[in-house]
């Protein structure tokens, strides 16, 4: 966690930057904000980089880096997937910006740290034991216990683009990121179809899966335009609810680089990043191992054609039995 | 007063439940907290508050207003009210019982609600002091008790008991059906009451300055420059609105399917780009603009049109749930100090 707020002061102070994007210092020590600071002073004052930084900055850039100046971000390894893959969708303009690559070993979550048994929070200390402070007393709780749900499946370490890293560059990292969606796999139809209708009945359309989402940057959603005819605040019936998270689950596949933000956003703990995981699972055995954001040349796979590409036919044996 | 032990607490709710419906907070899978309608073999949340507020009870997510058919060259009005009955809804945090009250007085004034004056006139709300408050909460700074929840009826969990206060008509009819219900000496819940106000004492949020808002108070604060800066990184998602106790914007839809129409209503978010947006286009063009309409609607609108009343209870779930940590907390501490 070292040198990274001195390293924000450091680029302000020297004017190679005239914003640096990160995260602002809460009411408690759980609560970061992302936020702009344009000023050694304001970042003096307010900038925190800590255990709970786990937000992405990456897509706040769309906006951030159309403005005038120069502007600084922190990426951890995951968030820079996200910031090579608005790259290729020429989304952000990587000319205004200066990305600085952060190491990581995981981020926390205070709902995490309360599911733990840690009630009035009023701090943290680091390690593989994190001592949680508590109104209540101390309390001992796994490190592994306290992480975003995101960071338990961490993919890699390596920070993909990066103009200065701070710590040292890491690598892919074999996490079982898809052993779940394996478990899904082997369900019947009828049992599948159950999980997601039982998952999915808890949404209540905040809609902060989508809003969060860097590969959702469409300028206007089709469901948030009346004249689209798709409009969907509220529920013609369950199924077509359902609908609204598959759909987008198709509109982001081959795009999303599965940074876990929807998951980590969602009040009500429906495990959305497990519908993305399906398709990059899908995606790697069609069409070769694929990893969205990991690279600024390659084609998304549904987005290109090959003549090796799978026959349809190929697609639909595989059925519901799982592979 | 009366009491029954805590291993009972099954019998208590059965009996209820014989006689019309029973709501409580139960976990869900995922370990959060939910009303719920009882079921036998259900046990009630320990968790301090729901993730959903108990509005819901009363105003739904999604409600059918009406129907209409076509025929010939008639229109056939169809009735879609759910029929009316009788329900009780446990285990209301003295928060989201205050919020009833601010909803009524939006949705009882006149033109009365019917549906939502339907629903609350059914219902028995039976409150539960908070054992154990958290570090979100901030009811205090609203005046409210935690010690002491409002409600048809108000009960006190201990470590071995459940106590029970009717404080309504509607409250005492109901104990009176519940023998299982002893008698039991009104300072037994006491200590209980102490503690929790020996405990709230300690909320850093308790004490919260309101000064800066109230009635009167529009022209000064809404050009301040920091409602850009306290929106910058606001999502613009509706999660804060949908989880608010008070929050009770709603927009109406139709679905229309050929000859039949159904006509109904469902919560909106005054962060969502198409709110209130009207023929002559979105009277509030960027996430600041939406961003302050909901902290002003709480603090300042509703208040000069509610006595002084402030919409919000403290029930800290926006200071849980808003994915950034941008909340109601943060706006009330950052406009506040701007505007002295």
């Amino acid at each position: 966690m070292q040198g990274v707020k001195e390293k924000a002061l450091e680029l302000l102070r020297s004017g190679k930057v005239d914003r640096v994007l990160g995260w602002k210092e809460g009411e408690f020590f759980y609560d970061l904000t992302p936020a702009v600071f344009e000023s050694e002073a304001a970042a003096e004052k307010d900038f925190c980089y800590s255990l709970f930084s786990g937000a992405n900055l990456s897509k706040y850039l769309i906006s951030e880096s159309k403005k005038e100046g120069k502007i600084a971000v922190f990426l951890k390894p995951c968030d820079s997937f996200s910031f090579v893959q608005l790259q290729k969708e020429h989304r952000i303009k990587r000319e205004n910006i200066y990305a600085v690559g952060v190491q990581c070993d995981g981020m926390c979550d205070a709902e995490a740290l309360r599911e733990a048994g840690c009630d009035w929070l009023t701090g943290v200390e680091d390690g593989e034991i994190l001592t949680v402070h508590t109104l209540y007393g101390d309390k001992a709780v796994e490190k592994e216990k306290a992480l975003l749900g995101k960071c338990r499946s961490c993919k890699s370490r390596r920070i993909v683009d990066y103009d200065e890293l701070i710590g040292a560059q890491g690598e892919d990292i074999s996490s079982h990121r898809f052993d779940q969606v394996a478990q899904l796999e082997a369900m019947t139809p009828e049992e599948r179809f159950a999980f997601w209708r039982g998952e999915l009945s808890r949404c209540i359309r905040c809609n902060a899966c989508r809003n969060v989402c860097p590969a959702c940057s469409c300028e206007k959603c089709v469901f948030d335009n009346p004249a689209s005819g798709a409009q969907n605040k509220a529920i013609a019936n369950s199924f077509e609810e359902n609908l609204f998270h598959i759909i987008r689950a198709f509109h982001v596949a081959s795009r999303c680089t599965d940074c876990g933000e929807c998951s980590r956003v969602c009040p009500q703990k429906i495990p959305l990043h497990l519908l993305n995981r399906k398709f990059i699972k899908d995606i790697n055995e069609l069409y070769g191992p694929y990893q969205a954001g990991a690279d600024l040349d390659s084609k998304p796979p549904l987005m290109d054609f090959s003549i090796q590409d799978p026959e349809p036919s190929i697609i639909y044996s595989r059925g519901g039995s799982g592979k | 007063m009366k009491q029954i032990p805590r291993s009972q607490l099954n019998q208590l709710f059965a009996a209820i439940s014989e006689k019309q419906k029973l709501y409580l907070p139960v976990d869900d899978t995922t370990g959060q907290s939910v009303f719920t309608l009882w079921e036998e073999g259900m046990c009630l949340s320990s968790g301090l508050n729901t993730i959903r507020s108990a509005k819901d009870a009363f105003f739904p997510q999604v409600e059918n207003l009406m129907g209409f058919r076509v025929e010939e060259r008639q229109i056939q009005l169809i009735e879609t009210r759910d029929p009316a009955e009788p329900f009780v809804i446990f285990g209301v945090r003295a928060c989201d019982v205050r919020s009833f009250g601010i909803l009524d007085r939006v949705f009882l004034a006149e033109p009365v609600d019917t549906y939502y004056a339907q629903r609350r006139e059914n219902c028995c709300v039976i409150s539960l002091a908070c054992g154990k408050p958290a570090e979100t909460c901030f009811c205090t700074a609203f005046g409210i008790d935690p010690a002491q929840p409002e409600g048809d009826v108000t009960c006190w969990l201990t470590e071995e008991k459940l106590y029970w206060q009717a404080n309504t008509e509607k409250g005492e009819s109901l104990t009176a059906g519940l023998p299982m219900l002893e008698n039991a000496d009104p300072a037994a819940v006491e200590q209980e009451k102490a503690a929790i106000r020996a405990t709230v004492q300690k909320l850093p949020f308790g004490g919260l300055d309101l000064s800066a808002f109230g009635q009167g108070r529009t022209k000064a604060l809404f050009d301040l420059p920091h409602w850009k800066t306290l929106s910058e990184s606001c999502l613009g998602c509706g999660t804060c609105t949908f989880i608010c106790p008070t929050c009770q914007c709603y927009d109406i839809q139709e679905f229309t399917g050929g000859k039949t129409i159904r006509r109904f209503r469902c919560w909106d978010s005054c962060m969502y780009s198409d709110f209130t947006k009207m023929s002559a286009g979105q009277p509030r063009p960027t996430q600041t603009e939406r961003f302050r309409q909901r902290f002003m609607h709480k603090l300042v609108y509703y208040p000069d049109n509610n006595e002084g009343i402030f919409s919000c209870v403290g029930c800290g779930r926006c200071l849980r749930k808003c994915p950034i940590h941008m909340n109601i907390v943060k706006v009330i501490k950052t406009i506040g100090e701007a505007a002295e």
